[in-house]
Order: C-alpha cells, then structure tokens, then sequence
C-alpha cells in the first residue's frame, strides 16, 4: 500500500489546534458556566399559558419583587425556567401563588435548590475522580506498554479529548446558555475511558507489526496499523454514533445535552486515536531522533 | 453432542428464562382484524414459590428512579450543636429512624431514608447529614411536611380496653387518653443503670408545672400505664408503680444501651433529636420524567434498529447473527435489571444506549479480524478461531478502562470523596452491566451461533 496517512503527521496537530482557539475564545467569554450542581442555588420550572406575557422584562421585574432572580428563560416546550440563589420552599410557593394570579393555572414541574456546601463538595468530588481515574488509566497504559513513547502519547490523546470537550461545551454555552453540571463529569470520565480504548487497539497493532518486520520504521508501521484497523474503528464508532445520535434527535429534553456530551466525547475519541496519538508518537520519534543526531 | 451445541442449549435456557422475567406483567395489544376489532392481553405468571417453607414472591417490575416517576428529594444537615460528640451518631440514627417512620405512616412507596456524616480533612466529622428520597411525593410542600419539624411528644393515660383491644392495633392506641402532659413539661431526660441490676434505664425529669400534673397523673393511676406518644406513635408504654410527687421518674424494662440513649434522645428533643435544616432539595414533577423515558425509549429502539440495519449491511449473514446476540443482550439486560432491583434513572437510559453502541464493538473487531485472516489465504475454521482469540486481546484490553470508570462512578464503597449522587451512579450501572453481558453476548453468544450455524459455503462477504 502507498497511501501515507503521516507523511505530514504535524497538519493534524492544527485540526486540534484550531478547535483549542476557538474554545478557548469561547471559555475566555464566559462560555463555561457551571450549574447550580456547582454554584449552588435554586431552578424553578413551571408550566403556563406562556402566551399570555407581554414581555419578559415586565415578568422579571414582577418577580424579582419577590424573589431576587439570576435569570429567566423561556423555553420551547412553553415552560418558564427560573433561577435565582438559593431560596427555601416558602419563596418558592409565593413566586408560583403569585405567577397564578396573572397567568391562571401554574404546575410546578421541577424545583431544585442546591445549598453552597453542596457545590463545593461536588467540584472536589469532581477533581477527585477525574484525577483517580485519569491515573488508573496511565498507570494500565505504562504497564500495557512498558514503553514510555506509547504510555505518554496516549495520554495526551485522552486529555485532548477531554480538552476538546470543554471547548465544545464552552461554545455551546455561548449559543445555547448550556451549562456544566454534574451528567456533564459523567461524560468527561466517559470520554476518558473511551479514548484509550481506540487508542490501546491502534498502538497494539502498531506492536504487532513491528515485532513481525522489525526493520519497518516507526512511521510505516503506524500507517500499516490505521489502514488496518481503519474499518473497525470507524465502524464501531458508527454504532455507538447512530446510538447516541437518535438519543440527541428524538431523545427526552432532559438527556440532551448529556447525549451531546457523551457524542462529541466518541467522535473526538476516535478522531484522536488516529490522528492525535500516533502523529504525538511519531514527533517523539522525530525529535528524538535529531536529538541523538545533534550530539 | 458437540461442545458448541451444549453451549448453544445453555444459552437457549439462559434467553428463555431472562425473556420471561423481562416481558412485562401485562401487555395489552389492540388488534383490527376483519372489521372486528379488539384487544388481545397477554400476562406474565407472578413467581410464587414455596421453597422449604420460604415463601418466594416476586412480581417483576423495573424499577424507575425519582426523575422518572417524579418525586421529591431532600439533604438534610442535622445541627449538633447542643448534642455531647459522643451521643452524636446515635442521634443521627434516631432522626433518621423517627423520619423513616413517618414517610413510612405516610404511605410513601419505599421511601430512601439514608444517614451520612461527612469528615473533614483532620479524620473529624464535619457534618451529619440525612438524605430522603420520596418517590411520587412531587410537591416539595408536601414532603418537608411529611419530614416534619412540628412533631409531637405527648403522655396518654390507658383507659378501660375494648375487647377488640387485644387483637387489633388501632383500637389498642385508640384506648389511650390525651392527658394534659406534653413533651414541653419534661426537662430532660438520661439514661441511668439500675443500682441493683446494673442494666441501663431512662430517667425523666419534669419541670415544676409538669412536676405538678405528673404527681396528680401517678397518683390517681397506680398499675396503670401512661404511655409515651411521638406524633401519635408509642414510644414507650411504662406502667405507673407508685406515686412519684418530686418530678424524678425512672423507666426499667429490657432495653440495651444503645436502645435506652435512643429513647433518651427522643425524649430529650421531644420532637426530632436533633434540629435539621434543608440543605439540598430536588423535586421533579411526573410529566417531565414521563415524556423524557417516552421520547429516550423510542429513540433507543430506533436506534437498535439504525445498528441492527448497519450490521447486516456490513457483514452479512455474519451480521444477522451479531443482532441476534445484541437482541439477547437486550433481553438479558432488562432481566438482570428486574431480577437485582436496579433503578432505573434516565442517566441510566443514555447508559443503557451507550452500551448497545458497545456490544457490537467486540463483533466488529472479531469479524474484521476474521476477514484479515481469510485475505491471508486462511481456511474459515481456522480464521473463525484466529479471529476470536486475537481479537479478545484487544477486547479485554478496551473494556477494563470502561469498566474502572464505571466504577469510579457508581463507587460502589460509599467513598465520601467520590461521587454520590443517583443520576450519576445509574449512568454508572447501567455502563457497568452493559460492557459485562456485551462481552458474554459479543464474544460467546455469538462465537457459539457461528459455530452451529455458519458454514465456509454461505460466507460469501
């Protein structure tokens, strides 16, 4: 075969590259906005006749009389979502007595209220099993390979993933007001997860090649491994795609964004199985190279 | 009989058994036929057993977490201030024991009344929490009602018992007066150890007007019993030896310890054992639940049918048999769910999904291998085996990082510095179970229907 998948390796590094700028533009505006799993604070939704509200300026003025709220949102399934700081029940029970004297019936649909401790504890919580987990895979990986080469390019791959993740959160917290809550880690460990799982199939077949020919270099190899493997990857990335596309598409409102999450997570996934973590290998090589060439 | 074979029947047993458990109780399906229409219900069997004179019964039903049918849940912090650090868990554990019997009154189905503490960094406890979770309960009023801060302690004398007294509960407590002593006479309460016995008794003193109306109580009912009521429940019923006119009494009877400072704690607060204050609070209406596991459960069977299409696009004959095994996969999944009581959250629905993505992950490597073995002038057999065992490798290898995380999410040890929360732990679940049986159905199920039923012949892709 003649196709060289990593003849210019360094071009796929500005693929990621160009996603790190845009999300990082997006993060710097404030596009990471934490839920009040995080931050603490009160979400009130309710259903009502949405149509009879002139403008919502005159709502969130009427409202904050009672309580003083953060936002007002009103979304397509003509529900209002409210969200303030923390407020007790009682607070609650008069926003919604007086929502029903101007709008008639008001059904409560959903009122969470998370106290500050709450949301400190998960964001440590939070850091913990990220850094737990991302250590347990370095940890396999290292011993998977007993070759630094492999254990560190993978990781890096993994924590690009996990990177790409948040830029994609980050510009749709710009658009859409989607903000970072607890589902949101679950799909980040998720990510973390699946991408070594690409990235251990790739590397083993890199393995293999080069223990049968072992005066392959490092580059054909890695280009005989992805045409190897190529089908499979994708195709199981395929399944697991359409999967979580229906869920986003025709899915319940409340799995949405998680869906997404857990979407963007599988494609960069494979994505940087293939073009992340060999192209990383393959640098490595390269400068190690010319390191031993400068001496 | 050939190995494969065997295997085949143990699967076919496996797949009966798990289809019967996971078909619903009742499925009502409307026919039109001929201009006459109608409707057809089938009915599973209820497991009714009696085995060495257990009796075992289970009417199978999913499970489904608080934001699926709705309902509320709150965190309480218990403030223990006013409570010595070494009675503190003890009045942790009444609390929660007096909220449960409440929810329990209520009637609320299977409530969750969990107690926490949470430690600091220097191994002390921070803070003691108590989490409940009532399910159907979706008006957050209604349920900080249920939990209770205005609960009641008060004395109630036996009058003469009905003879119905004997045989049923509510006329027994229905025999009790109201006297005029309530929780707010008693000044405290402590346990004390019998002088003669040594075993542990509940002393009470009462303040100078309750000192007063339980000297006039004692003294016109000696052998009869005054019971002690929270919230309309008996706590302790003594009965009256002597007059006691100075305010000191003393309950003896058979109680432990830990049971005697538990009774001394409920006494002591009168209502609660301890403050609590809301801290956390969820509630979520029924429609919300319902129209999002509508709307998720069709996508997902959409979706199986977008990869079931896929496979058989892609592999062939072989493909037909790897959507055999993920239509296995999916009986055996809903059976486990049913057969261990695993709630189901929506969390747990995308998780659910997700691994269906998976299942068919270890087919594709294996048939793929498969192929590359056939390029390389390998005879069917032989490839079919190559391509098994050198796939497993890959197989294994990819699925323990997705089995650690799961765990990490589901933390399984209670660990209070990793994740608690339900939604969480049900996406955890349901990832956990998914990549188990999807390695039994990827790699035997589907090893075993090759086997049986494909021949080199009818391989043509």
């Amino acid at each position: 075969m003649t196709a060289h998948i990593f003849k210019h390796y360094w071009l796929y590094f500005t693929t990621s590259l160009a996603v790190f700028v845009v999300g990082l533009v997006m993060i710097a505006q404030g596009g990471l906005k934490p839920s009040i799993d995080f931050s603490g604070g009160s979400v009130l939704e309710v259903k009502m006749d949405v149509s009879k509200i002139n403008s919502s300026q005159e709502l969130e003025e009427r409202i904050d009389k009672i309580v003083d709220i953060s936002s007002l949102q009103l979304t397509s399934q003509k529900t209002l979502i409210l969200k303030s700081k923390s407020i007790a029940n009682e607070q609650k029970d008069a926003v919604v007595a007086d929502l029903g004297t101007e709008f008639g019936t008001v059904e409560m649909i959903r009122f969470e209220t998370v106290g500050p401790v709450i949301g400190r504890e998960l964001l440590l919580k939070t850091v913990f099993s990220v850094l737990i987990v991302s250590m347990v895979i370095m940890l396999y990986v290292m011993n998977q390979f007993k070759d630094l080469r492999y254990g560190v390019s993978a990781i890096l791959a993994m924590l690009h993933d996990t990177f790409v993740l948040f830029c994609a959160f980050a510009l749709l917290g710009v658009l859409y007001n989607v903000e970072i809550d607890a589902l949101f880690v679950t799909a980040v460990l998720t990510t973390l997860s699946f991408s070594v799982h690409d990235t251990i199939v790739t590397f083993d077949r890199i393995r293999e090649i080069r223990k049968k020919e072992p005066n392959i270099t490092i580059k054909e190899a890695s280009n005989k491994a992805v045409l190897q493997t190529l089908s499979r990857s994708l195709n199981n990335s395929l399944t697991i795609i359409i999967m979580l596309a229906t869920l986003v598409l025709l899915g319940g409102t409340t799995l949405r964004w998680f869906a997404v999450a857990l979407l963007v997570g599988s494609i960069t996934g494979t994505y940087s199985s293939t073009f992340t973590a060999i192209p990383l290998l393959l640098l490595w090589d390269d400068v190690a190279k010319r390191w031993s060439k400068g001496k | 009989m050939s190995s494969a074979l065997k295997r085949y029947l143990f699967i076919l047993f496996c797949v009966i058994v798990a289809a019967l458990i996971a078909f619903p109780t009742e499925l009502k399906l409307p026919y039109n036929l001929f201009n006459r229409s109608g409707e057809v219900t089938f009915k599973r069997p209820v497991v009714d057993l009696e085995i060495f004179g257990t009796r075992y019964t289970r009417d199978f039903t999913l499970k489904q977490g608080l934001d699926i049918q709705g309902g509320t849940q709150i965190v309480l912090r218990a403030d223990m201030s006013n409570i010595p650090a070494e009675d503190r868990e003890t009045a942790l554990e009444s609390t929660r024991q007096v909220i449960l019997r409440r929810v329990d009154l209520y009637g609320v189905n299977e409530p969750v009344v969990q107690s926490s503490t949470i430690r600091q960094a220097n191994g002390q406890i921070g803070e003691f929490r108590i989490t409940v979770e009532l399910a159907g309960v979706s008006d957050p009023t209604e349920a900080l009602e249920l939990i209770g801060t205005t609960a009641q302690l008060d004395f109630r004398l036996q009058g003469i018992a009905s003879p119905e007294a004997t045989v049923s509960a509510i006329a027994f407590l229905q025999s009790f007066e109201p006297t005029e002593l309530s929780g707010a006479d008693l000044k405290r309460s402590s346990v004390q150890f019998d002088q003669q016995t040594g075993t542990p008794v509940v002393s009470l003193e009462f303040n100078p007007e309750g000192t007063k109306k339980f000297a006039d109580i004692t003294k016109d009912n000696v052998n009869g019993v005054l019971g002690i009521f929270l919230d309309g429940y008996p706590l302790m019923l003594p009965r009256i030896n002597v007059p006691i006119i100075d305010g000191r009494a003393i309950i003896t009877g058979e109680f432990g310890l830990e049971e005697a400072k538990n009774l001394s704690i409920q006494l002591n607060a009168g209502a609660l054992p301890v403050p609590i204050e809301v801290i956390e609070q969820r509630s979520i209406g029924a429609s919300l639940g319902q129209e999002s596991i509508r709307n998720s459960v069709r996508a997902g069977v959409i979706g199986i049918g977008l990869v079931m299409t896929f496979m058989v696009l892609l592999y062939g004959w072989k493909g037909v048999f790897a959507d055999i095994a993920l239509l296995v996969y999916a009986i055996l999944t809903i059976a486990i769910y049913k057969l261990f009581s695993i709630t189901l959250t929506l969390p747990g629905i995308a998780g659910m999904l997700l691994s269906v993505g998976m299942a068919v992950d270890a087919n594709i490597l294996i048939f793929e291998r498969m192929k590359e073995e056939l390029r390389n002038g390998k005879p069917f057999e032989l490839a079919m085996k190559l391509g098994f065992g050198r796939a497993w490798d890959s197989i294994k290898d990819a699925n323990l990082a997705t089995i650690f995380t799961s765990l990490v999410l589901i933390n399984p040890l209670n660990l209070p510095f990793l994740n608690t929360s339900g939604l969480v732990r049900g996406f955890g679940v349901t990832l956990l179970i998914g990549v188990l049986i999807s390695l039994f159905t990827g790699v035997i199920v589907t090893r075993t229907l090759l086997r049986l039923f494909l021949k080199e012949h009818s391989l043509t892709k």
